[in-house]
């Protein structure tokens, strides 16, 4: 047997490239997954990410730099995933998620690009928060595309204001980068977590689903019940948590969303 | 060539010219390609039998776990008449035959040890007959007699130290399967004719011990072979020729096991491969119009009802080595030929069909002999039926079918063997983990502070040298191999001796095969500790005589289990070793050693009798079961921990490595379909790359819990769960037990 690619043990620092090529800074990976996307997927969790949602079950991924994350390059890292091919069958392959994934857009493009000419299955799960149409992240964007078969796009809200008091950005760029995707072809599987009182107004998922079905891209639609099992997160790392009184959400209000959302489950 | 009137029909030559089963079903089974939307319900005989037999289970468990014994019979072929599930619904039961006159009453066995036997039913307030103490003491020699006077003081100290534990010498080593299929194709008369033949020409030249022993052998199965046809006389089948139908197919070969389970207690007591074999009598029923679907799916529940209500007599010990009260009557299903033909028929999907049409059970042991090749539909079927049920496991024939042929049954939890030309000498299992404490204590005992290794020079540094360590281990593993094996020859030649499985070799070729199965507990730990050693700093902690009981491990190191191969090359070379000084010594019978990395779930009570070790575990806790990494090592998921056990080779361990892997419903696809497919693509990507086995259990830890404090809920009566090797209700485990299962890694993302 080969032997695994040892990652580089020094501690992470500035991101971009430091040999000449890019690397990337990886918070973890999941050799088994398969709720992120079609099939079983490797799971790639990148670190950094700009939004501060209030149900975050991975608070662990915001910073942008962290001693415990890993500097890897793309060759490494797939050659990591490439370990679990032949579990992936026809339909699986390797999700990039976060943190927020597009917070290292030249990392992703070097590492979809090669992971598709591998003839991998790529799926980038993403908030599109970092999303603009200026340069140079622009272009950026739009070569990453050629190397994405599936966009997981995570709409937290669609009313901007409730966006802004629950995550600490607006939407505006996101709605737009939905559009883009559409306008590029690019398939998409929306998804909304679900938080009692806070993401599950029906008004708001009636909207939501209005501009869903705006788009011709997306192919699925999912409903994910809010969990608690982050909280321990917020408290290693001492941020307080707003939503200590909130619990999951009912099956019946699961099956509720799910019906106005015209969700596939 | 010989020609009966119940062969019309078949095809083929060499099948009819000699005892040759595998021939018979190469020439006449029908691949089945399609999907499971042929299958029937339970018929209404199956509704009535299943509901008496689970109010007589709920009255077994009410009971304490045995609902009847017989303290005054000793259990021969024909010591019991005819037995049924019912009296009043007799004439629903499609196949007959009980272990004794009752249904679930356990037979008195005492030909493996009288203490055993009696101990067994002083446990559950039995008296046994004082007059057969008198004669399984006085009069005649048993197996565990035989083996206590014969067994060394070291092997003695070894098995008090538990250093080797779960040694055959107190009841059947089982793990014998006879071709039963035999029964049916040939009828008894053709059978004792071809021993018969054997015997004349068993014995021509010198009279040597080995040919006198052959004869005497020969003479035992002839009789046994007599004995089945007047117990299947009593229930008024005459089996002495060929079954001529479906229904009398299955009987015939029931009445096969059940000769076999009559007279021996074996810790496992397999059925074998016989669905296939099974489905050409089917087939040909249901072409002639004799027979429907419905009443093909009854057959195959009927028999199925019958492995459900297998049971022995054991005593407490017993129990907490092999919880659940386990049997092992392993079946198979599916697998691919030779030739590149599947070997699923529908009759694979009627017997995972018994799963659905009579719920979740641990018996009889499914076993689906997995091939990347199978077809898709066949998978998906299996995947679904573990998704909902958990009850079957999962062998990988693209490894096996080399080595053994394709037609080998399984013969306890996931050993395999040529069926009706092998036997294997079973043997428990070495505890290599405690051997490495061994090593560092030079061969002290880290509990009772007992001289049991031999007397070697100890470590006496306070951080341990991996060289050094390595030096010691393996010294110290070569000492317990040569005394496992000599414990092991002693056991078998007794077992031969005194409690020869006349009924099950009858239905064996006479030139039989044999092999030798040892067995590794502890292996984990032990690649986690020198992992330790090697990668980290380990200090020992010494108690004031010097003994080192516990370590104190400072930094990281890398875990077997996931996919790293500093660790996981620890465990290969382990396995390996271990291998090489088994083979170093004469095994009994010439046999040929094989070796396993299997526990079933002795990895509790092994646990209780090892000290600390240097990988973090303490002293008491249970070692993690069979292969499987330890408690909390794998960090990379699922998948790093199975490519970690898919780098054992499989030809080093002939007997078997055991994986059981726990996975939470939400954690494997939203919806069903997606959990199918997914499952599958597991067992694909997983076999494909030469692992040897997978249990496979789906639900989440919430359950196990719930189970646990509410085992009177109506939905947890037949909650079966995958432990290493087997399958189990989980209600029939111990607390302890319960406990160490819900502690072990359940796969989840979120």
């Amino acid at each position: 047997m080969e032997h695994l690619p040892e990652y580089p043990s020094q501690p992470a620092s500035q991101p971009g490239s430091s040999k000449g090529h890019v690397t990337g800074l990886v918070h973890s990976t999941e050799s088994f997954g398969s709720v992120d996307g079609p099939g079983i997927r490797f799971l790639i969790f990148l670190q950094g990410c700009p939004l501060r949602c209030r149900f975050c079950h991975n608070p662990d991924t915001w910073a942008l730099t962290s001693g415990q994350a890993l500097r890897v390059s793309a060759d490494q890292l797939l050659a990591q995933a490439l370990r679990y091919r032949l579990y992936w069958g026809k339909g699986g392959g390797i999700t990039v998620s976060g943190g927020e994934p597009l917070l290292q857009i030249d990392f992703l493009v070097e590492f979809f690009r090669k992971a598709k000419e591998a003839g991998v299955h790529t799926a980038l799960d993403t908030s599109g928060a970092p999303f603009t149409r200026e340069e140079p992240f622009y272009s950026r964007f739009l070569e990453l595309m050629k190397y994405v078969d599936l966009v997981l796009l995570d709409l937290k809200m669609i009313d901007p204001a409730g966006h802004l008091g629950l995550t600490g950005r607006g939407n505006d760029n996101i709605l737009d980068m939905a559009r883009l995707l559409d306008e590029l072809g690019v398939p998409v599987w929306i998804r909304h977590v679900l938080v009692p009182g806070l993401t599950d107004k029906e008004t708001d998922l009636r909207e939501m689903d209005a501009f869903i079905r705006s788009l011709a891209n997306v192919e699925r639609v999912e409903v994910l019940p809010y969990h608690t099992l982050g909280v321990y997160k917020w408290k290693e790392l001492g941020i307080p948590y707003s939503l200590e009184d909130v619990l999951p959400p009912s099956a019946e209000e699961m099956e509720k969303a799910g019906r106005l959302l015209h969700a596939d489950r | 060539m010989m020609q009966k009137t119940q062969w019309n029909g078949f095809e083929g030559r060499l099948w009819r010219e000699e005892i040759n089963v595998r021939d018979f079903i190469q020439h006449n089974y029908a691949p089945y390609e399609g999907d499971a939307s042929f299958l029937e319900g339970p018929a209404d005989s199956t509704r009535l039998l299943w509901n008496e037999l689970q109010k007589l289970q709920k009255e077994e468990r009410a009971k304490g776990g045995v609902l009847d014994m017989d303290t005054d019979i000793v259990s021969t072929i024909t010591s019991h008449g005819p037995g049924y599930i019912s009296q009043a619904l007799k004439d629903q039961e499609k196949v007959v035959g009980l272990q004794t006159d009752k249904p679930l009453k356990r037979a008195f066995m005492p030909f493996g040890g009288i203490r055993m036997a009696e101990e067994a039913c002083t446990t559950y307030g039995y008296t046994p007959d004082p007059v057969l103490h008198k004669f399984f003491s006085e009069y005649h020699t048993t197996h565990n007699q035989g083996v206590f006077d014969t067994y060394t003081p070291e092997i003695k100290k070894a098995r008090h130290s538990k250093i080797i534990t779960g040694l055959p010498d107190t009841y059947g080593r089982g793990r014998i399967v006879g071709d039963y299929r035999r029964v049916a194709l040939y009828g008894i008369d053709l059978l004792i004719q071809a021993k018969k033949e054997d015997f004349d020409h068993c014995g021509y030249g010198s009279m040597r011990d080995d040919i006198i022993r052959q004869r005497e052998e020969l003479a035992k199965q002839i009789r046994a072979l007599g004995q089945m046809k007047e117990m299947a006389a009593s229930y008024g089948f005459d089996i002495s020729r060929p079954a001529e139908n479906a229904r009398e197919a299955v009987q015939w070969l029931y009445f096969g096991y059940l000769a076999a389970i009559k007279t021996q207690n074996g810790a496992a007591m397999s059925v074998g491969r016989i669905s296939t074999f099974l489905d050409i009598y089917i087939q040909r029923d249901l072409a002639a119009g004799i027979l429907t679907e419905r009443e093909a799916q009854e057959l195959i529940d009927h028999l199925a009802m019958k492995l459900r209500m297998v049971k022995f007599a054991r005593i407490p010990s017993y129990n907490q080595l092999f919880s659940g009260d386990p049997v092992w009557a392993t079946l198979e299903v599916a697998g691919m030929g030779q030739d590149g033909r599947s070997m699923v028929t529908k009759t694979d999907y009627r017997f995972l069909h018994t799963l659905e049409n009579m719920g979740p059970s641990p018996e009889p042991n499914l076993t689906v002999l997995y091939s990347t090749r199978l077809p898709e539909n066949f998978k998906a079927y299996a995947a679904r039926i573990s998704i909902d049920t958990s009850s079957i496991q999962y062998e990988n024939d693209d490894v096996m079918r080399p080595i053994w042929g394709d037609d080998y049954s399984i013969c306890c939890c996931v050993s395999a063997t040529q069926t009706g030309k092998e036997m294997q000498f079973f043997g428990a299992r070495a505890n290599l983990a405690k051997c490495l404490l061994y090593a560092i204590n030079g061969g002290v005992d880290e509990r009772t502070k007992e001289q049991v290794g031999p007397e070697n020079r100890p470590i006496t540094s306070e951080y341990l040298n991996y060289d050094e360590v390595m030096h010691r281990f393996d010294s110290m593993m070569g000492w317990l191999a040569g005394l496992y094996v000599n414990a092991l020859n002693l056991i078998q030649y007794m077992h031969d001796k005194y409690y020869y499985e006349s009924a099950l070799m009858a239905l064996i070729d006479t030139d039989v095969r044999r092999t030798f199965a040892t067995g590794i507990a502890g292996f984990s730990h032990v690649v986690d500790s020198l992992s330790a050693i090697k990668y980290a700093k380990v200090r020992t902690i010494r108690d004031e005589d010097g003994i080192v009981t516990d370590y104190e491990t400072i930094g990281d190191f890398p875990r077997y289990g996931n996919d790293d191969d500093r660790a996981d090359d620890i465990a290969v070379w382990l396995l390996k070793t271990f291998m090489q000084k088994i083979r170093q010594h004469h095994t009994y019978r010439d046999s040929e050693p094989t070796t396993s990395i299997l526990t079933i779930t002795s990895n509790v009570v092994y646990g209780k009798a090892t000290g600390s070790l240097p990988d973090g575990r303490k002293a008491g806790e249970p070692l993690s079961p069979g292969a499987n990494p330890s408690y909390g090592a794998e960090k990379s998921g699922l998948l790093a921990s199975l490519n970690s056990l898919a780098k054992l080779p499989y030809e080093w361990a002939l007997d078997g490595i055991s994986n059981t892997q726990t996975i939470h419903p939400d954690a494997l696809g939203h919806s069903q379909e997606e959990r199918v497919r997914n499952l599958t693509s597991i067992l694909d990507g997983y076999f494909f790359q030469g692992a040897h086995h997978l249990n496979v259990n789906v639900f989440g830890v919430e359950k196990l819990i719930d189970a646990m404090e509410h085992p009177e809920k109506e939905e947890y009566a037949n909650f079966t769960i995958r432990v290493s090797g087997y399958a189990v209700k989980f209600i029939s485990l111990t607390r302890e037990q319960q406990l160490d299962v819900i502690a072990r890694t359940c796969h989840k993302t979120m």
